[in-house]
Order: structure tokens, then C-alpha cells, then sequence
């Protein structure tokens, strides 16, 4: 049997995914310059709110999904008003690390809750497809479809609403954004909200797939930053472009190192690109 | 109870030389460094290898170590040169998850999830326990007074001078003929060296490594122990180290006080403990205990 369009399917589902929480880690990158690294709590934060709509609640994955984007938007918006926002006057470097401790503190208070076990989504048992040899499960379809759906929510929020284009306006530049009476503050807090919820979302949709514990969200950092800094920090269609290379890549990394290297392609990929095409493949522009 | 306190100053000393190392990087050149359980992790392993594997005496386990981690600091702050330091604490944060990932996956160097055990202590065999945690730390608080002499006189020589000027202004300091890059390249070095020399204290005292003793969270421990103590202030550092120290080794005594919660439970408690204490030292205290005093007197920013 031929590995290599399982694998190349494989990549584009979970590249689909992955471009979710990316999609919010270089939105926030792009409008308050800093990098966020509490994505990881919050994708931890969106896969256990969806947890508990899909579980304690009953409901299916797609409106479960919508809990994971509330709660971790709604956690996000608060924690950067207290913890973050007051130390970007400090520069960015401060608060990154800032970002890193507020992910501890919002991990913990995830395990404190639910502990360290390992907790299994509520999913219909469905047999997978099989087309052309290459194996899919309707879930992966269904996480893949959804995906989609954001992604183009996305972009159609960032082209034609006054919000979108306001934090277009913003992420160019700035100041001339407030001269034209766009409040940056305003622009800022709607940007955590909307980038929080996605990596909620996307949280969530990755951990669909597996099983989900505290750590989840840390170990998709790697993965997350590497399509962000891959597609050039600070761009969302590279944010999008980067994942998918970084998804694929991930798959076919399998033919040549072990499994568990697996994240680990991320990083080379962020070496390889700082190397050769440091502002990513799209630069750094926002839209 | 002696010998748990001199275990604890021991680790407390671990911490100094963290402190220490994360003082040059961050402190004094102004470069973000959140790989800081990468380097500790690789002086570790370097030293424990050096002398497990190839039977090298423990001095030239810690040297090989110092030079591991500078090597591979040098090399990552040389990558991320040329962008702005966001890219730094990406990579920096990447590198530590890979290391920790070669350090659990490549068994037949590192024994996988179990670690390296039996790293030799020097005369642990000659010695009780106690004399050993005696010795132990005697030799650390060593090794930090000749880390912080070192790194204080790196700090008020024209190159320590050269490093802030960097860091508060590159392109001033490029102007005025100072080679930037050169210069961020060494203090990347420097400091690196020092986190991998407290990796391999930290192996050739407790005498086995793993890789979970290498999380992230270590790297929260220090930056907040750097910012308690004083950014760029050499005795902040040592101080901050200390502080840490003292809040988690407490925050064990008073966690039995509290009943009906699982260990879990009170480890995550610990940790929120830790990175709210972070956040809000740098928002009420950012400049720290001891704030950064250059050696010459500067007119006021």
C-alpha cells in the first residue's frame, strides 16, 4: 500500500486545524506587537470548555465548539486587561514573559479543576472511509469542515466589516490608524477577544482527534508558533499557509524520523525559514 | 533537618547560577532567553554523559558542559540576529521543548524517560550522606561567589558598559562604533555557559537526570527570581535565586495546612502561586528588591 497520500491527506486535516489557534497567535502578534505565548493555556482553556458543553452537556461537537471559542475568549480578554496589558508599555520582550508565567497560572487552574487525567471527547463511534485507499474518519471530515468555516469567517470579517478593517488599520500602522479616529485600545481588546476564541476553538478541534489533558495546549505551541513564523509573523493568510506546510510537514516527517519527533518538525521548520527567509513566506504584512 | 536545609541552599545555588547566567543574557545584554531549561538540561546531560559514559573526571564533565551550552547559544542568538527579539524567544522557547523531547526519545544516549542515574558526586563514595550534601554545598555557594565575581566584573568592564548601551539602544551603540553584533553573540555565549554549568552542578549533586525535571516552569522560576531580585544587579540575582527558593520550599510547609486536596492539586497551587507572583512584581516592582545601579554615575532617563 502507497503511504504517501494517506500521509499528504493526513497533513492537509490536521495543517486545516492547526491554522485555527496560528490564525490568533499572529493576529495578536500583528495589532499590539508582542508574541502571546499564553495560546497555549487558552487552546487548553477551549479544549476543556468543549469538554464540558460535549460532555456534562451533552451536545454535539459543533456547538460544543462554540463554547470552546466563548469561554476562551472571554478568559482571554480578562487576563489580558489584568495581567498583560498593563506591561506592554514595557516592551514587548516583558510582556512575553509575562505570557509565559500568565500560561502557568492559567494551566494550573485548569488542573486544579480537573487534575492531571487524561479525558476522552464524547464522539459517535463511526467506522472511517475509505477512498482511494486513503483512510478518513467522518470526524476528521466534520473537524476539517468546521475549520474551513472559520477560517472563512475570518477572512470575510477581516475584508468587509468596519471591525476587521479597523484592526487591518491598526496592525499597519498604528498611529495613523488613531489619527483617524480608530481607538487602538478598543481595536486591541476586540483582537484578543476574536484571537483567544479562535485558539479556543482550535484547541479544541485538535484535541478532538486525541485525548485531552492540562498540558494540551503546550504541546501545540511548537506547531502554532512554527506556522506562524513560517507564513511571517504577524501575517494571517501566512498564518494559514504556514500551517498547512508545518501540518504536512509534521506527516511526512514520519517517513524518515520516529513519531515521536513529530513536533519537532516545527522547530526545524522556524530554524530553516529564520535561515534562509526570515520574514516568513508571505512577510509580515497583516492581511 | 540540617541536611535538608544544605540540600535546599545546594538547589538555592543552582538557582544563583541560573540567576546568574539569565542576569548576563537578559540583565546586562538586554536578549530574551525562554530556553532556559534547554541549557540547563543540555549542561546536564553533557556532564552526566562526559563522566557516566566516558568516565572523564567531573571538572572536565563541567567544562564540557559550560561548553556545550555556550556553543549552542551562541548559535541560536546568532540565527535571530538580524530580527527583532520576538523571533529570540520563539526560538529560544523551541529549543527547549526539542531538548527535552531528544532527552525522553533518544535512548540509547540519554536512557529515555528514566534518566541517567549513578552520575558521580565528588566523593560521594568517601562520605556519609550528610558530609556529602556538606560538601555539595559548600562547593556550589563556591562556584556562585565565583560566578557572581565574574559576572560582576563583566559588568562594570567597558564591555559590560558596551552591553547595556546595546540593550538600551542598538543603533546608538552601532553608531558609536561598538561591534553589536559580535558583542550580543558573546553575552548569548556567556550566559548560556553559565546555565549549563548549573545543569551539570545540578546532575553531579542529586546524581541522576531525567527529562522531567527540565519543564518550562523552571524557566518562569528564574525570570521571576531575576526580576524579584533586580534586573541587571548581580547580587538581585543571587537574592531573587534565594527568594524563589524560600517561597516554594515554604509553600511546602503550609500546603499540608490546607485539607482535602490532592497533590495535584496543591503542585498546581504552587505553580499559580509562582506565576502571579511574577506578574505582579514586574507590575508593582518591575526594577526589582535591588535595582540595576551602573557602575559610573548616568544622569537620570
Amino acid at each position: 500500500m502507497d503511504l504517501l497520500p494517506q500521509l499528504l491527506v493526513n497533513g492537509i486535516i490536521s495543517g486545516t486545524l492547526l491554522a485555527i489557534p496560528a490564525i490568533g497567535f499572529t493576529a495578536i502578534f500583528a495589532v499590539l506587537r508582542f508574541p502571546n505565548f499564553s495560546v497555549a493555556s487558552h487552546a487548553t482553556i477551549g479544549a476543556f470548555a468543549g469538554y464540558a458543553a460535549n460532555v456534562w452537556l451533552g451536545l454535539p461537537a459543533a456547538p460544543a465548539l462554540i463554547a470552546a471559542f466563548l469561554v476562551a475568549a472571554l478568559v482571554g480578554l480578562v487576563s489580558d486587561e489584568v495581567a498583560l496589558k498593563p506591561l506592554r508599555p514595557y516592551g514587548a520582550l516583558t510582556a512575553a514573559i509575562a505570557s509565559i508565567a500568565l500560561t502557568i497560572v492559567l494551566e494550573n487552574m485548569v488542573r486544579f479543576g480537573f487534575g492531571n487525567d487524561l479525558r476522552g471527547y464524547d464522539l459517535p463511534l463511526v467506522r472511517d472511509w475509505r477512498i482511494a485507499g486513503v483512510r478518513v474518519g467522518p470526524q476528521q471530515v466534520q473537524n476539517f469542515a468546521l475549520a474551513l468555516g472559520i477560517m472563512a469567517a475570518v477572512f470575510a470579517a477581516l475584508k468587509f466589516t468596519r471591525i476587521g478593517k479597523a484592526m487591518r488599520a491598526v496592525a499597519d500602522n498604528p498611529t495613523l490608524a488613531e489619527l483617524k479616529g480608530i481607538d487602538p485600545v478598543w481595536v486591541g481588546r476586540l483582537t484578543v477577544f476574536m484571537a483567544m476564541g479562535l485558539v479556543g476553538a482550535g484547541g479544541m478541534l485538535l484535541g478532538l482527534g486525541t485525548s485531552i489533558d492540562p498540558l494540551t495546549g503546550f504541546r501545540f505551541i511548537l506547531p502554532i508558533f512554527a506556522a506562524a513564523v513560517v507564513g511571517g509573523l504577524g501575517s494571517i493568510p501566512g498564518a494559514a499557509l504556514g500551517a498547512m506546510v508545518v501540518g504536512v510537514g509534521e506527516e511526512l516527517s514520519i517517513l524518515v524520523l520516529s513519531p515521536s519527533y513529530k513536533s519537532a518538525v516545527g522547530f526545524i521548520a522556524i530554524i530553516l525559514v529564520l535561515a534562509f527567509r526570515p520574514r516568513g513566506l508571505l512577510g509580515e504584512r497583516a492581511y | 533537618m540540617l541536611s535538608y536545609l544544605l540540600a535546599t541552599l545546594t538547589f538555592a545555588g543552582v538557582y544563583a547560577l541560573l540567576a546568574l547566567g539569565l542576569n548576563v543574557i537578559w540583565g546586562m545584554a538586554g536578549m530574551i532567553n525562554l530556553g532556559l531549561a534547554g541549557f540547563f538540561a543540555l549542561g546536564a546531560y553533557a556532564s552526566a554523559l562526559a563522566t557516566v559514559a566516558l568516565g572523564l573526571p567531573i571538572l572536565l564533565g563541567l567544562l564540557i558542559a559550560i561548553a556545550v551550552a555556550a556553543l549552542s547559544g551562541g548559535l541560536l542568538s546568532r540565527l535571530t540576529l538580524n530580527l527583532r527579539g520576538d523571533y529570540l524567544a520563539i526560538v529560544t522557547l523551541g529549543f527547549g521543548e526539542v531538548i527535552r523531547l531528544i532527552a525522553a526519545n533518544e535512548i540509547w544516549l540519554t536512557n529515555g524517560s528514566d534518566g541517567i542515574p549513578g552520575i558521580p558526586g565528588p566523593f560521594r563514595g568517601a562520605l556519609t550522606p550528610l558530609q556529602f550534601n556538606a560538601l555539595s554545598c559548600a562547593l556550589l555557594l563556591l562556584a556562585v561567589a565565583l560566578a557572581w565575581l565574574m559576572t560582576e566584573r563583566l559588568r562594570r568592564s567597558p564591555y559590560g558598559r558596551a552591553l547595556r548601551a546595546i540593550r538600551d539602544d542598538e543603533t546608538a551603540a552601532a553608531v558609536a562604533g561598538k561591534p553589536v553584533r559580535l558583542y550580543k553573540v558573546q553575552a548569548f555565549a556567556i550566559g548560556a555557559g553559565l546555565l549549563g554549568l548549573a545543569g551539570a552542578a545540578y546532575a553531579h549533586f542529586t546524581s541522576c537526570v531525567a527529562p522531567d525535571i527540565f519543564r518550562p516552569l523552571l524557566t518562569i522560576y528564574i525570570f521571576l527570581a531575576l526580576t524579584a531580585g533586580g534586573t541587571g544587579n548581580t547580587s538581585g540575582a543571587v537574592l531573587g535565586a534565594f527568594l524563589v527558593i524560600v517561597i516554594l520550599e515554604g509553600s511546602r510547609f503550609i500546603e499540608p495546612m490546607l485539607h482535602g486536596m490532592t497533590g495535584a492539586q496543591g503542585a498546581a497551587l504552587r505553580e499559580i502561586i509562582i506565576g502571579t507572583a511574577l506578574i505582579v512584581v514586574m507590575r508593582i516592582r518591575p526594577e526589582g528588591l535591588l535595582a540595576e545601579r551602573p557602575p559610573k554615575p548616568v544622569s537620570a532617563p
